[in-house]
């Protein structure tokens, strides 16, 4: 793209910011269903330059082609896609007066992850007081980060401020063709956050999606790209803790990651979206796609999850470690409990001499769930010395759940070593029985057992987020025994 | 009384293991339960710890003037019953300070009491190390995990000072120890031991009673106690073998 062409992009685009964003779009929505109408109209609304639409039409016109993956080990009534609203404007949640209002379940479980009342009344939509005024955090945050050159954005706002960073980036580690969901969201994406760390800047702070403005509500459709420059670093958290609830029973996101030359980007997630009733009524389905690309020599990538949440999980962060010396890992403690069911774990594809990685999968199920892990470890021709690491681990609690283990390797080069481990392992009633005689009641027995298990993955979670992420799978499988 | 257990008959799955057996603990002191295998020992500690799956068929249990027999396993350890494990379990990646700081705090709240300060802990779990000479590095590994048999029983009684138990219950303790790690547990018993408290010592052999000197020697026999003595029957049954007393027993 030129720079003519950049300046009359910016142009265009800054003049329509001028004119009310706000003022128009309180309750429009596209009709239901999926047509290349409903892709003009989001793109229309969200005033997008040409290029994202010509991406968004293609990747649509792919996925009519495309059939919805059934490989994975789930099951649930077949998504109708023609009975979704694609596009709903970001309108103001009706704000409660005071946490009087708030469903006491969801306060009950924000107490027992220790939030603080503050902290709910945000996540619950309670006015917050003038005195926290979580506006000036925001200010103060935005502007250390762009003392360093540090762009922390909402999707929709780098396609207008920076469309020459999303053009170049977008899709190039996740492209539509990539799969079924991968397509639906490139056609149709709501919002998400954009990020990029300058070349030799070391992020200061970890970036967290509280702290962008305008992070509110970005929707079922969520797309997500971080770029880190030569030698930069960047640890970002997605999601919280706190239950989030949805209306909106499909979500397909996608999250792309581009390190170059020496760079290391850490991705931290702690998903728990709505998982549905005791009958597996209602919940999320959650279909992502998240990859990254060691683009560069020496660079890394790592993956933390902690998936506790949705009825139904599919979803394979993985690593394309095409730099020499690349390191990729994956981190993931998945949760099921009651009907929920899991399939999920990691995707390793080694290009570059001598990159490495390693996998630590721990899967805990319960109730009456069923929880997968699926890998692939891709050792291609020229990654000469290539190394994996394997670990797949499974916890099972009572005898009405599942667990199930799918490596897959596929290995070209003579001169890499791959290593798989798993085991599979229950709580036993000896275990439970020592902690009770020792004073500790099972509830919290369970909840000492599985931290304990989930350690190696947890002790990679930022600080603050690990210690919210453990009394989280305590309470995730409260009620699961006994 | 500590503990007076009256007429109790304890089944598993439908089996009849304890037929009777009474049993009268005072504080200060000491009884040793001895018997062939397969006779009801472990059966018996494991009932008035409360395990699941063991069913009170008749009789009763009083502890401390109260009858625990409704109560939950981990209500009775935190009125002070503490159960020192044939076989401890492994609990992988719980360190095992972590492991008597929840203990320590749920003890606590039970008797309305706050968590306790991290540095009274940490002073607390120092000090009960010194006195089972438990190595230190113990404390910060997964509890039991890749402990020898050895380091194990210790880990019981450093867990029993740390708790300070009413009534401790040493559930064959000393089998597989050497002798210096005997010796440490006996003298663990002995430093506990109080006017406050009591001690029922389950074992096969007489070698922990020559260090910890029990008031009373119990012999239990096909699940019920058919012969009590002093210190002295521990070295005659230790002479002699069980074989005169199922005989007593049997011609009885």
């Amino acid at each position: 793209m030129s720079k003519e062409d950049n300046n009359i992009l910016d142009e265009i685009t800054q003049s329509e910011y001028k004119y009310g964003f706000v003022t128009d779009i309180e309750t429009e929505t596209a009709p239901k269903g999926l047509t290349e109408d409903t892709i003009r109209f989001i793109s229309a609304k969200k005033k997008e330059p040409e290029f994202m639409l010509e991406f968004r039409l293609k990747a649509f016109r792919h996925w009519q082609k495309m059939m919805e993956p059934n490989w994975a080990h789930l099951n649930y009534p077949k998504i109708d896609y023609q009975d979704i609203i694609y596009y709903a404007a970001p309108k103001q949640k009706k704000e409660l007066e005071s946490l009087d209002q708030v469903d006491p379940e969801l306060l009950d479980t924000f107490n027992k992850l220790g939030i603080s009342l503050d902290e709910q009344k945000r996540l619950s939509g309670v006015a917050v007081d003038a005195v926290v005024d979580s506006v000036s955090v925001k200010t103060t945050f935005q502007d250390t980060l762009s003392k360093h050159g540090i762009i922390f954005c909402a999707f929709s706002e780098a396609v207008q401020n920076h469309p020459e960073l999303v053009r170049k980036y977008m899709g190039t580690v996740v492209p539509y063709t990539d799969n079924y969901f991968a397509a639906l969201n490139s056609a149709v994406f709501s919002d998400g956050s954009f990020c990029y760390i300058p070349k030799g800047v070391r992020c200061p702070l970890e970036l967290s999606t509280y702290f962008r403005i305008n992070a509110a509500n970005t929707g079922q459709f969520e797309r997500t790209l971080i770029v880190a420059e030569d030698s930069s670093y960047v640890s970002y958290m997605e999601g919280c803790t706190a239950p989030m609830r949805d209306e909106n029973q499909l979500h397909a996101a996608i999250v792309e990651i581009v390190a170059l030359d020496n760079a290391e980007v850490k991705y931290s997630t702690v998903q728990n979206w709505y998982p549905g009733d005791k009958n597996g009524v209602g919940g999320i389905y959650n279909f992502v796609t998240k990859r990254g690309i060691c683009k560069g020599a020496n660079s890394k990538i790592s993956w933390t999850q902690v998936e506790t949440g949705s009825a139904i999980t599919w979803k394979y962060p993985g690593c394309i470690l095409m730099g020499d010396n690349s390191v990729g890992e994956f981190y993931s403690v998945a949760v099921t409990n009651n009907r929920q069911q899991a399939d999920t774990g990691s995707k390793m594809i080694h290009i570059g001499k001598n990159s490495k990685s390693t996998i630590i999968s721990k899967g805990i199920s319960a109730g009456k769930s069923q929880n997968s892990y699926r890998g692939l470890v891709k050792v291609t021709r020229r990654a000469e010395n290539a190394r994996n690491f394997s670990q797949c681990d499974s916890l099972l609690l009572g005898d009405r759940c599942g667990a199930h283990t799918f490596p897959y390797i596929e290995s070209d080069n003579k001169s890499s070593v791959i290593e798989h481990e798993a085991t599979t392992s229950k709580i036993s009633d000896d275990q439970l029985f020592y902690c009770n005689q020792r004073g500790i009641e099972t509830e919290s027995a369970i909840g000492l057992i599985v931290n304990g298990y989930a350690k190696e993955v947890l002790n990679q979670l930022p600080m603050e987020f690990a210690v919210e992420a453990q009394k989280l799978l305590q309470i995730t499988l409260e009620g699961s025994v006994g | 009384m500590l503990l007076n257990i009256k007429d109790l008959h304890v089944s598993i799955d439908g089996k009849e293991i304890i037929k009777g057996l009474n049993l009268g603990v005072n504080y200060g002191e000491v009884h040793a339960i001895m018997g062939p295998n397969g006779t009801g020992k472990s059966t018996l500690a494991a009932a008035i710890a409360g395990k699941e799956g063991y069913e009170i068929t008749q009789g009763e249990i009083i502890y401390n003037g109260k009858d625990i027999m409704e109560f939950a396993a981990e209500d009775r350890a935190r009125e002070g019953i503490f159960l020192s494990f044939q076989y401890p379990v492994e609990i992988p990646g719980v360190s095992m300070t972590n492991f008597m700081r929840t203990a320590v705090n749920e003890h606590r709240a039970y008797h309305n009491l706050g968590p306790i300060p991290a540095a009274e802990f940490l002073k607390k779990m120092e000090e009960k190390k010194k006195l089972v000479e438990i190595h230190s590095k113990l404390t910060s590994r997964s509890v039991n995990e890749g402990f020898s048999g050895g380091e194990k029983k210790k880990n019981e009684i450093f867990q029993m000072a740390i708790l300070e138990p009413k009534l401790s219950i040493l559930d064959e303790t000393d089998s597989g120890l050497d002798i210096d790690a005997l010796r440490t547990v006996a003298n663990g018993v002995n430093m506990l031991k109080t006017e406050e408290n009591a001690f029922v010592i389950i074992t096969h052999y007489q070698r922990l009673l020559e260090h910890v000197v029990p008031d009373f020697v119990h012999v239990l026999y096909d699940g019920r106690i058919v012969k009590s003595g002093g210190k002295g029957l521990a070295f005659e049954l230790e002479e002699k073998g069980y074989d005169w007393i199922k005989k007593e027993f049997e011609e009885a």
